[in-house]
């Protein structure tokens, strides 16, 4: 079924009773020529453009879950590319060049909003690395502002520009980066993919991924064991463990970040903004409600809930930017899991074991990457070779010493 | 999350800075290669269950602590000073 404005006002004055499903629920095939591993974001936008670029469409995506489950239903759902590091700022570039299309390819509201994102300085310094990341992601051939004190008085007059410790100096302005309704996403996704014949199997866990004599052969489910040309690992917040079925160890732990959410208000704040002194990033979603999120928790967890002491730290933050903010009432407090990897940058690639593809290490930066994680992958997978927006992602970078650490914090997992 | 500091006792998690998997602690020789660095540096076991860590009491007595935790559900199964673990290790 296609969506139009006409459909929607036919339906309405129809009592709304045509609507239907939007994607199958099959029973898994014997064998498929690929599986994905993982119903999220990246294994949903995998398996489409797996079937709609690379034509490959005998798929099936296992989600041991229902589909969005995990991390792709869990962020504060910022889309931006500005990224300063070769291999990072392409790639991101990329994606986001697929979410400006997005929903007229989709035929999906994903509500992608380009209400623009801005980095806050507090310091000469700060300005100063301001400048030069945005120098970058001009180079990159993405957008980028510099904005002065008066810039930042005229467009964000809710802030507290004279903040004693930390008074506003300027900020980097990024008119397309933006927002996006998250599980429209995946949403959209699952069903851009089963309507290209991609099978959706939910509540199927693989509980074991068979390999011999180096090739990989299938998976071995909660629902049987499903065979497969080529196996696809998406599964990131548990990336670790679905690798080590087939032996494989990675540069990764799972840490938890937390993300909040207040009551619904009138508009207030129209861009998505981050502070410079603290980690507190902010925007308004469209039903009104202030998403904002910090720091992870820093000790490793696959809790899916956060601490309270986190809870307490972005609550400071934000008040230190915006003390308007402090009488909006709470609603909701949750907690994703994710893969941080050892440089802070993500890996898609082949691994020792022919037909078994890789894509986890997602950090922070899982949501904005979801198109362009998906395409680069399904170009991985189907051609064998890497896509050239996302070709310095590989696994042996943390062998080779050819890290990808756009904070410079080194293998400390928790600090990027 | 509090963390019974096996010198200061019962504490709340603020006071403590998380350093990551007690492996660290072990660092291979200089001359081990460029595999046990490459594994000591990057590779992590990340496991679902009990997870062997190190945390710094920062703003109590500032002894390093190895940790067994389960990272599911947030429960110390057992705090130590780092200096008597590695003494027994060994």
């Amino acid at each position: 079924m296609r969506y139009s404005a006409l459909g929607v006002f036919w339906h309405g004055l129809t009592g709304n009773k045509g609507w239907k499903p939007v994607w199958r629920n099959p029973d898994p095939k014997p064998h498929y020529d690929v599986v994905i591993i993982g119903g999220g974001g990246h294994g949903l936008s995998t398996a489409y453009y797996l079937a709609e670029r690379y034509g490959i469409r005998n798929v099936a995506v296992l989600e041991k879950g229902y589909l969005g489950s995990g991390s792709i239903g869990r962020n504060t759902t910022i889309v931006r590319a500005n990224y300063m590091l070769e291999g990072n700022s392409q790639f991101y570039s990329h994606s986001l060049k697929l979410w400006e299309n997005l929903e007229a390819e989709l035929n999906y509201n994903v509500m992608h909003s380009q209400r623009g994102q801005v980095m806050l300085g507090h310091s000469d310094g700060q300005m100063d690395m301001l400048a030069r990341r945005g120098n970058m992601m001009r180079m990159q051939g993405d957008d980028a502002v510099l904005w002065g004190r008066e810039d930042v008085r005229k467009h964000l007059p809710y802030i507290d520009h004279e903040n004693a410790r930390f008074p506003v100096y300027g900020g980097l302005m990024h008119w397309r980066g933006g927002t996006a309704r998250h599980d429209a996403v995946a949403w959209g996704y699952a069903r851009g993919a089963d309507m290209r014949g991609v099978d959706l199997i939910q509540n199927c866990e693989v509980t074991g991924i068979r390999v011999e004599g180096g090739v990989v052969r299938g998976v071995d489910t909660t629902r049987g064991h499903i065979g497969a040309g080529k196996v696809a690992l998406t599964a990131a917040g548990r990336s670790s463990q679905v690798a080590a079925m087939a032996g494989l160890r990675l540069p990764i732990e799972s840490h938890v970040l937390q993300a909040f959410v207040t009551e619904g208000l009138k508009p207030v704040i129209p861009h998505v903004v981050s502070f410079g002194m603290g980690h507190f990033y902010i925007s308004q979603s469209d039903k009104g409600g202030l998403v904002f999120g910090g720091d992870l928790d820093m000790y490793n967890s696959y809790a899916q809930r956060g601490n309270l002491p986190m809870v307490e730290h972005v609550a400071e933050a934000g008040m230190a930017l915006m003390p308007m903010i402090g009488k909006a009432k709470m609603l909701r407090s949750w907690g994703g899991v994710m893969d941080m990897s050892m440089d802070g940058s993500p890996i898609i690639d082949k691994t020792d074991i022919a037909g078994l593809f890789l894509n986890c290490g997602w950090c922070y930066g899982g949501f904005k990457a979801v198109p362009g994680s998906g395409d680069a992958f399904a170009h991985l997978i189907a051609s064998g070779n890497h896509h050239p927006a996302a070709d310095k992602f590989l696994l042996s970078r943390f062998r080779t010493g050819h890290v990808i650490d756009e904070t410079g914090n080194g293998a400390t997992p928790n600090l990027h | 999350m509090r963390i019974t500091c096996p010198i200061c006792g019962d504490r709340d998690l603020r006071e403590f800075h998380y350093r990551g998997a007690a492996k660290l602690m072990h660092r291979p020789a200089p001359d081990a290669g460029d595999e046990a660095f490459y594994d000591y540096v990057h590779i992590r076991e990340n496991p679902p269950g009990l997870n062997r860590e190190l945390w710094f009491h920062e703003l109590g007595c500032r002894a390093w602590l190895v940790a067994e935790r389960d990272v599911t559900s947030h429960e110390f199964k057992s705090v130590e000073l780092a200096a008597e673990a590695k003494r027994g290790a060994k």
